[in-house]
């Protein structure tokens, strides 16, 4: 850790977001300022990582290091750069579309690889930047131009996706909340392993609807827990709004071996020699 | 009996037979011994039980195809030789051994009016305790060409070395049953003593060859998703980059494979991924990734019969079309072949170093024949490219990531650098790397990505051009060797032709091709596709200044010297 102190304003770039008003990403924008400052990171020393949609614009409204790259892989270019890496702090942004969707089987393998790194997916239960078709987290009955009466799908539940597939760290939050957002955001990012934080962050312009999640979220009722059992139960019969640490696991983090650098290359040729 | 300058021989059994190993085994005897060589595999699809034939070709000078008709051919059993149809050919000067209970004579043979001389390998192989019949057919192979028992006998005593005494005891037997079954056969071909040479010498695949090049250029970082033909690539990294400092992934897909590289080399590691045609299809967006946010990656394509999952174990050129026009918009990359086993190593290397220095994506299309095919060669030659990118180490004042400059490369700022931080994206970008939607951005990067690949000087690696014919052969990849052979033929028959073999696709370079082509009256367009794709290549990218005929054929039948040589000799 740098002994400069850094403000959430070292964090933000000077790119205007072109997200609408009142949009609940702006407000994990400020977490991650908020918690990079908190853990006292250099700017340069972090490196976002993302997707394509409304959520996947962040990195360059930061003033990190960022990747803004093709729908759905940005856990992919994430564990190359880590492993690469592993000096930077890679925490990956995405949303219900990008990382459940055509993302889904990157998740499932991140979360089993568990490397060190941070995921955040800012959740609308909407592909807000297609303008309003249903997504992997839309109720089925929530009508669209694409869905006309619903979909009649039952939703992904990625916090119990997570567990199984072996996430380390399994969080949900409310953009509402930035403060309490930055504080897990730091845990997660201190957390050894692969953390993942569902944010709920509404979409006002394609989910009104979602405006009223600030009384509907609550403080989960229960305490931190180690324990995959304990922890399956509670996400299986969870109401989606519980906000808090939800899982702390234990799992040694994936980092392969550096070997050594200094070797000449005819060592290898000796393979072919006759 | 007079010496010929090479022989060819096959050897044919069921999968699991160990037909491969047998001729793999050979192979190594002959290269020990000077010869030079290359043993091409054949196969169905099935791990075991299918069919399996090795091709070997020994010769005195470098073998970079294969022959017209086999001289020796083994059939440890024909159960399943009929599969091969064209593949194999007999003719009447070929030798062919063939086990009476093994199965009816295919039509290769039996059409091709070959001796045929019948030997009992699997009742000899029954009567020692653990013997095998490829061993006999080892045997006989080995006395035929000439070797001793110990010679044919020392790779296989390598090979079972921690299999125990009994195994071992069983091979040499076997071996020492098949010289006694062959003594008495006139086989009429002897190959020609090899050249003295002091030159240090190989034994190794073209996926091998691939890795090494990868590793010398300065790769040192590998995404892998396994696919035939292509998998060794990544099998020979995973142990030998960690020996040199790198590290290989295993992804869950070509799409994170081709991602992982992207995020690697973003970080400033160089970053290289291998696959076959439907690997490279999964990888085609991200490619166009690469390609806008100017980050520099290797993409190997070993490629196979297609489209879809088409003969994944056998070897076509039809990814052409996919490796230059595959991204949308307009994309600029490169896209390099080798031309032979050895040449794979160079190829790589220097792909490697041209994605570096040029910040861009480089395709390497390799094929089945060259990346499965196993080769004894002089140890190809160290040479200076190490990837060596552009990199923005002091900033002061708002970092350009993709700064408008004399030769279109921007120095690149690594994570970890102070006042570089920016954002890498595939949107449509200022020079500072912010997104915009703008006319005049879009024109502006779309010319700087072109202008840096034209204003690139590639040197004489570009092709392979010999000879000075008012024929020329326009060939590629794998071809190059059966090509170059043509000419070889060609010439002997008093026709003087010239091979223009390109190792760079993409960019084009139109001056040299034209100096390449200067006075020419015919020309050959050689290519293994369907649809004759490098023809139409050529046509859209260059002027061609003589009139032109196709010779094109989809695999996996193998496109020889010998046919190459008619095409030439029939146009006169």
């Amino acid at each position: 850790m740098s002994s400069v102190a850094y403000k959430q304003a070292d964090y933000k770039s000077d790119v205007k977001p072109i997200w609408c008003p009142g949009c609940g990403d702006y407000h994990v924008l400020m977490s991650f300022g908020r918690a990079f400052a908190q853990l006292g990171l250099p700017p340069e020393q972090i490196a976002v990582i993302s997707g394509i949609g409304c959520s996947s614009r962040i990195p360059a409204y930061t003033n990190c290091y960022g990747f803004h790259g093709v729908h759905g892989r940005s856990l992919a270019l994430a564990a190359g750069l880590k492993v690469t890496r592993p000096d930077l702090t890679v925490v990956v942004a995405s949303g219900d579309g990008d990382g459940y969707s055509i993302g889904g089987n990157h998740f499932l393998h991140a979360c089993r690889r568990n490397i060190d790194m941070t995921y955040v997916v800012m959740d609308n239960h909407i592909y807000g930047m297609t303008k309003g078709q249903p997504s992997p987290t839309t109720e089925p009955e929530f009508d669209t131009a694409l869905s006309p009466g619903g979909t009649r799908v039952r939703p992904f539940h990625p916090l119990v996706v997570a567990l199984a597939s072996g996430a380390n760290f399994i969080a949900r939050c409310f953009s509402g909340d930035p403060n309490q957002t930055a504080d897990v955001l730091a845990e997660a990012i201190k957390h050894p392993g692969f953390s993942f934080i569902e944010i709920l962050s509404p979409c006002v312009t394609f989910r009104p609807d979602e405006k009223a999640w600030k009384d509907q979220v609550h403080p989960a009722p229960v305490t931190e827990t180690s324990d995959q059992g304990k922890a399956a139960r509670r996400l299986m019969t969870d109401d989606g709004f519980n906000i808090g640490i939800l899982y702390r696991g234990t799992r040694t983090p994936y980092q392969p071996a550096a070997g050594a650098t200094n070797i000449d290359l005819s060592e290898l040729e000796k393979d072919f020699e006759l | 009996m007079a010496a010929s300058r090479s022989i060819s021989i096959a050897i044919i059994g069921s999968g699991g037979a160990g037909a491969l190993t047998t001729v793999d085994s050979l192979l190594e005897t002959a290269a020990a011994a000077g010869w030079q060589g290359l043993f091409t595999r054949t196969m169905g699809p099935q791990i075991r039980g299918g069919e399996a034939a090795g091709l070997l070709r020994l010769a005195v000078d470098p073998v970079e195809s294969l022959p017209d008709r086999f001289d020796l051919m083994i059939g440890i059993d024909w159960l399943n030789a009929h599969r091969f149809g064209a593949e194999i050919k007999a003719g009447n000067q070929t030798l062919v051994i063939s086990d009476p209970r093994g199965g009816d004579l295919p039509p290769m043979v039996t059409q091709s009016g070959a001796r045929v001389v019948e030997i009992p390998m699997k009742e000899m192989a029954k009567a020692i305790p653990d013997g095998r019949p490829n061993m006999i057919a080892l045997g006989i192979a080995g006395r035929l060409l000439g070797f001793t028992v110990e010679q044919a006998f020392a790779p296989i005593a390598k090979r079972l070395a921690d299999k125990g005494p009994a195994a071992i005891e069983a091979s040499l037997a076997g071996i020492k049953v098949g010289f006694g079954a062959a003594a008495g056969i006139d086989f009429g071909v002897q190959l020609a003593a090899p050249k003295p040479s002091k030159a240090r010498r190989w034994l190794l695949s073209g996926n091998e060859a691939t890795a090494l090049g990868a590793i010398r250029g300065g790769i040192r970082f590998a995404a892998a998703y396994p696919i035939t033909p292509a998998t060794e690539i990544l099998e020979w990294l995973a142990p030998n980059l960690t020996k040199v400092g790198g590290t290989l992934l295993q992804a869950e897909d070509e799409l994170a494979a081709i991602n992982m590289i992207i995020g690697a080399s973003y970080g400033g590691t160089p970053a290289l991924t291998a696959t076959s045609g439907p690997g490279l299809s999964l990888m085609i967006e991200a490619l166009g990734l690469a390609t806008s946010a100017e980050i520099p990656i290797v993409v190997v394509d070993v490629m196979r019969g297609g489209p879809s999952t088409g003969i994944p174990t056998k070897s076509e050129q039809g990814d052409l079309n996919i490796a230059i026009y595959g991204m949308h918009g307009d994309a600029p990359h490169l896209v390099l072949a080798p031309q032979s086993v050895g040449d794979c190593v160079f190829t790589t290397q220097w792909a490697t170093y041209l994605a570096e220095a040029l910040q861009a994506p480089a395709i390497i299309l390799s094929d089945q024949f060259m990346g499965q095919s196993r080769a004894a060669i002089e140890r190809p030659a160290d040479v200076a490219f190490i990837g060596a990118r552009s990199i923005a180490s002091e900033i002061s004042g708002p970092y350009m990531r993709h700064a408008m400059t004399a030769n279109g490369v921007s120095p690149m700022a690594i994570p970890g650098t102070r006042g570089g931080q920016y954002t890498a994206d595939g949107l449509t970008h200022s020079e500072r790397a912010t997104p915009t939607s703008g006319a005049a951005d879009h024109l502006a990067q779309l010319d700087k990505r072109r202008d840096k690949l034209d204003r690139f000087n590639f040197g004489d690696h570009w092709a392979s051009v010999e000879g000075a014919g008012d024929l020329a052969v326009i060939t590629w990849g794998s071809l190059t060797g059966a090509a170059r052979e043509a000419v070889a033929l060609a010439a002997a028959d008093g026709i003087d032709a010239r091979m223009v073999a390109p190792r760079l696709l993409a960019p084009v370079l139109p001056e040299r091709m034209a100096a390449a082509l200067a006075g020419v009256k015919r020309i050959l367009v050689v290519e293994q596709t369907h649809g004759g794709q490098f023809n139409k290549f050529l046509r859209a990218h260059y002027d061609l200044p003589a009139p032109v005929r196709v010779f094109n054929r989809p695999g996996p039948l193998p496109i020889t010297a010998g046919e190459i040589h008619r095409a030439i000799a029939v146009w006169r």
